[in-house]
């Protein structure tokens, strides 16, 4: 131990600390500089700028935006709770083992394999479109209801997917405990297998509801007009890209935030099962 | 002789084609404990989890009090619960406190109030000295408390009978005293136990009587003095020459 009572080894990492600190920050600091330096030089950047990136269209086009893009969160907002319960039921129908219940079971594993193996555009432009021409109410003949629609069956199938690997995943011995102290089955998956199940799974949740928030936009090809859908609109005022930028914006405002808490929760649960063994 | 408390009579259990207990006949008299000995895969865990109903049996008669719970159409729900078993990996849930692991089964199956349930289990953790870790996690706690904790998990069901599965072969050698002694503290009470083990002092030392396992069949079986210095069939002293060489 030296005087300032830290050993050699930590004064030793702490240089190290330091030195790589300055490294990063310098090429980082030096990677940009050669990005604003050349980028510039690319042939034809001007006209890219001109029609990506022009400051007059953006000044007058992007207040709109926002306000539309509250629209998409909407959407967002309704969907999700719909397609956690929808995802939890489906799951809870391919893991059933009563022979009475089987075409239940059938029907789900069909949902989930159609559901998922069809391009998410198409799902709306059949149900969001398709639906309400046979609906004469002014609520229910909505073509956006029936977009969303769309988003909750076709996304509840990936969520449902997601459920049930989790359910899955949970150890039989802790069915075996469970069923030792006299639970029922059904006592059993309530208070033993869906918590962990559910802890488990929600990063990959996280995930696949990063996806929808995105995925929402497709609603615009129904007719509504939320973010996407007004940027077009812009698009077509001004000759110009730039409202599409803006939009892109507010998505990643939303999305960037959601996508670091999902990594972060990955990490947390992965330190937690590694910190989890038998001591 | 009063009726046995559990009787088993001919239990055969198949896993596909491999027969893992053949035509097993076991007498279980209440209080009593009996140890089951014999090599990994003799059918020791198979036996504790058909007579706790974990696993079906193909054929035979497992009698409590008298009643024949082996038959498929019966609810083993409520069978299940006059039978305690604790597991080789403790099986606690980890998403719930030492507290919540004991009292879930009064609580839920019993149908105690939260109170009711609450008070029984801190005072049995009190009495096995873990009180102070009721609100822990069981991640908090080291493989010998875990274990006690399993056991009284099972306890506060205040079962009919103890089954324990090898509950001291995932502990750490200096955590298997602990653990033993809880056992010790069972038996001075009273609870009719069977215990599949490779402790073979212990064994010994707790049993009324052990059996020895071999290919799904009890082989041998006798009071422990007997069994463990004398016995008569050439493969259960072939069994015991190694295990004790080893130990």
């Amino acid at each position: 131990m030296n005087p300032s009572g830290i050993s050699r080894r930590q004064q030793f990492e702490k240089h190290q600390r330091r030195r790589s600190t300055v490294i990063a920050t310098v090429s980082t600091v030096g990677a940009i500089a050669l990005l604003v330096l050349l980028v510039p030089m690319i042939p034809g950047w001007d006209r890219v700028r001109a029609s990506f990136l022009d400051g007059n269209t953006f000044r007058e086009t992007f207040p709109k935006l926002p306000g539309r893009f509250w629209y998409d969160i909407q959407i967002f907002l309704i969907c999700t709770p719909c397609i956690l319960a929808l995802g939890l039921l489906i799951a809870f129908a391919r893991n059933v083992r009563s022979p009475a219940l089987y075409p239940l079971r059938l029907f789900a594993t069909l949902y989930t394999d159609v559901m998922r193996g069809v391009p998410m555009i198409l799902w709306i432009t059949i149900i969001g479109f398709g639906v309400p021409g046979l609906i004469q109410n002014r609520t229910w003949g909505k073509a956006v209801v029936w977009a969303g629609v769309a988003l909750v069956v076709a996304y509840s199938a990936y969520v449902a997917e997601v459920f049930r690997a989790g359910i899955e995943s949970v150890h039989e011995s802790q069915r075996a405990a469970a069923r030792s102290l006299g639970l029922s089955s059904r006592q059993t998956m309530v208070h033993i297998v869906l918590p962990q199940a559910v802890r488990r799974v929600v990063p990959a949740l996280m995930n696949d509801m990063v996806s929808l928030q995105k995925d929402v936009a497709l609603v615009s090809i129904v007719g509504p007009i939320e973010v996407l859908r007004q940027a077009g609109i812009a698009k077509a005022k001004f000759y110009n890209f730039t409202p599409y930028i803006g939009a892109a914006i507010l998505f990643l405002c939303v999305s960037i935030p959601l996508t670091r808490l999902t990594d972060h929760l990955l990490a947390r649960e992965r330190r937690r099962m590694q910190g989890t063994a038998v001591r | 002789m009063t009726d046995p408390k559990l009787r088993l009579h001919g239990v055969v259990k198949r896993f596909g084609t491999k027969l893992v207990l053949d035509h097993v006949d076991l007498d279980v008299s209440r209080g009593e404990v009996i140890s089951l000995i014999g090599s990994s895969g003799s059918g020791k865990s198979t036996l504790l989890r058909c007579i706790n109903l974990l696993e079906p049996t193909d054929d035979g008669v497992i009698e409590l009090d008298g009643v024949d719970v082996a038959e498929p159409s019966l609810d083993a729900d409520p069978i299940r619960r006059r039978i305690g078993m604790v597991f080789q990996s403790f099986n606690l849930f980890p998403h719930m406190t030492v507290l919540r692991n004991v009292t879930l089964g009064p609580r839920k199956v019993l149908g105690q109030s939260s109170r009711e349930a609450d008070t029984l289990a801190r005072d049995l953790l009190g009495r096995i000295g873990l009180a102070d870790k009721a609100d822990e996690y069981p991640d908090r706690l080291s493989g010998g408390q875990q274990q006690r904790v399993a056991i009284v998990r099972a306890l506060a069901m205040q079962p009919e009978i103890m089954l324990l599965d090898e509950i001291t072969s995932a502990l750490d050698p200096e955590l298997v005293g602990e653990v033993l002694d809880l056992v010790r503290d069972l038996r001075t009470q009273g609870m009719t136990m069977l215990i599949a083990t490779h402790e073979m002092e212990f064994a010994r030392e707790i049993s009324d009587r052990v059996c020895f396992l071999h290919a799904g069949r009890i082989l041998e079986q006798g009071p422990p003095e007997r069994l463990f210095t004398a016995p008569t069939e050439e493969r259960t002293r072939a069994f015991l020459q190694r295990v004790l060489d080893l130990g």
